[in-house]
């Protein structure tokens, strides 16, 4: 209990160092709204070119492309600033968190939260709900719960890419855009139908890292249309369990890192 | 003035711009991990970017899709994410932060140009870029797709001239954002804007010929970013006739002169409010 109250107030010191300089928010707030709407127009122009992409029509494709914003914008917000870590580890400041009687995971995603990008987390969701209402989409009850889960599930696996990659730094202290691979690429990724990849990219990005799981498989499921390349139906629905999976796996790996973290000493 | 009295001055020149040129290829060869994350990272770009344009080309594999095969598409990406680094798309700030320092001033007392002596460093950062991080994204596309190889002679020589001008462009657009921050202490409008032309209209997301009729011409001839990026590849690519590249490596090279002109004139202005500043 005491520790959520301490998590409280440093999150709250956060939205007061924001609230300080509003205009400077305001313009923040801009700036990275403008991010899902680059992707959106990069999109848009591919299928000025071509009628379908992967076997896939423009209004399916921006289901899934809304459900890999919306789930990376969450993640983002809420755990993006892990990738700072190697900056910590650089200049040893890691050290300071170590020593508190807090998670170190905790300390370091609550000490600054990037609110300037929760504008990505709301254009992302009004991107979404104009492709789910323009695509082929019967909306039952299940469909809904679905739309409701998806995004959460899909935000928790890119959050556990997030934690998992920025590890690296542990080891690797000169590692810069090396997670960048694996976060950002894992967006951009799921925003495409699997079925565009070669075999062996898919089965490690689909597959081994779960990326299929945060919008192919949510979309086949709300578009009613069997997986081209022959996962059984129930597979559309797994994408929570996939993501519980990950940030177990997550956590581990963050455990075993800091565990081997030796200071830089300098 | 004859030969003579010239020749000691342009040999001295050379030798400097060589001295600096060597110097920012040995500061950017001592980060050999961030060269290898930076090198992986691209490769992995290279893939992901490679399988969307080939299923874009694939919906009708008998006509060329806007002027480009499968195999130009393919070489198209892998050397888009090799020039990335070698053209420094983003993350150059060291003007920025030596105005924020104000150690901007020392570059005032050299008896060199601030503009050209930051020009050939980023030559050696050029160069350096283009033994690693434009080499391996291309070997790692070589193995995994067919790649399309130039077949006309001229397009090698006529892609370094033109890459060359492509890090001339970069390197002045760059240099023009940072010096942004002589006037503002809030540069993120620029900076916003950097970011939407470079992910948009360099020929990186999608080639800038897939945008519609009048809008294509608009950006080539509006904008720098096209020149960047999307020339090399052209060049590298053939894609069209001779006289169409010609005509997209003129442009670059109209581009690359007017925005050097920009940096020595915004430099020439800042030089003179910073004395005004008594800084």
């Amino acid at each position: 209990m005491g520790d959520i109250s301490i998590y409280a107030r440093l999150l709250w010191a956060q939205v007061r160092s924001y609230t300080a300089y509003r205009g400077s928010f305001a313009i923040d707030l801009a700036a990275n709204a403008l991010a899902p709407l680059l992707d959106v127009a990069t999109i848009i122009v591919l299928f000025q070119v071509t009628p379908d992409i992967g076997g896939f029509r423009a209004d399916e494709v921006l289901v899934m492309f809304g459900l890999a914003a919306l789930s990376f914008a969450l993640a983002d917000v809420a755990v993006g600033q892990i990738e700072k870590l190697r900056l910590y580890v650089r200049t040893g400041q890691l050290d300071a968190a170590l020593v508190r009687p807090l998670s170190v995971l905790g300390q370091l995603l609550c000490a600054d939260l990037p609110l300037r990008k929760v504008s990505r987390i709301g254009v992302a969701f009004v991107i979404l709900a104009i492709a789910v209402s323009r695509a082929p989409i019967e909306l039952t009850p299940a469909r809904l719960a679905l739309l409701a889960v998806a995004p959460v599930a899909g935000a928790v696996l890119f959050g556990a890419i997030f934690v998992a990659t920025a590890t690296v730094a542990f080891w690797w202290i000169d590692s810069g855009e090396f997670a960048n691979a694996f976060t950002y690429g894992g967006r951009d990724f799921t925003s495409f139908p699997v079925t565009v990849y070669g075999p062996a990219f898919r089965y490690l990005f689909a597959y081994g890292l779960g990326f299929a799981f945060v919008a192919y498989y949510p979309t086949l499921a709300l578009l009613g249309r069997p997986d081209p390349l022959g996962a059984p139906a129930l597979v559309a629905w797994s994408s929570p369990a996939v993501a519980v999976l990950a940030a177990l796996l997550a956590g581990a790996i963050w455990r075993f890192g800091v565990r081997r973290y030796r200071s830089t000493g300098s | 003035m004859g030969a003579a009295s010239v020749s000691p001055r342009l040999r001295a020149e050379v030798a400097t711009a060589l001295a600096l040129a060597r110097a920012g290829f040995r500061r950017y060869a001592t980060y050999r991990q961030a060269t290898v994350a930076a090198a992986t990272t691209n490769s992995v770009f290279g893939f992901l970017r490679c399988y969307v344009l080939l299923a874009v080309a694939a919906a009708d594999p008998t006509t060329p899709t806007v002027g480009y095969t499968a195999e130009q598409l393919a070489l198209y990406t892998w050397a888009s994410q090799g020039l990335i680094g070698v053209v420094a798309l983003w993350g150059w700030t060291d003007l920025a932060d030596r105005i924020r320092t104000g150690d901007v001033v020392g570059d005032l007392l050299r008896p060199i140009h601030p503009v050209l002596s930051y020009l050939y460093v980023d030559f050696g950062r050029a160069a350096y870029a283009a033994l690693t991080r434009f080499v391996v994204p291309i070997a790692v596309g070589a193995v995994t797709f067919s790649l399309y190889v130039p077949h006309r002679p001229q397009a090698y020589p006529l892609f370094l001239a033109s890459a060359l001008l492509a890090v001339v462009v970069t390197f002045a657009a760059r240099y023009l954002v940072n010096a942004v921050g002589f006037w503002f202490l809030d540069t993120r409008g620029v900076q916003m804007a950097w970011i939407v032309g470079t992910s948009l209209l360099t020929g990186l997301a999608f080639p800038v010929h897939f945008i519609p009729g009048w809008l294509d011409t608009a950006v080539w001839v509006a904008t720098p970013f096209p020149s960047m990026m999307q020339a090399p590849l052209d060049v590298l690519v053939e894609r069209g006739a001779p006289s169409a590249l010609l005509a997209e490596v003129a442009g670059q090279a109209a581009w690359a002169a007017a925005l050097l002109w920009l940096c020595w004139l915004v430099q020439r202005r800042a030089t003179a409010k910073l004395v005004v500043q008594g800084g």
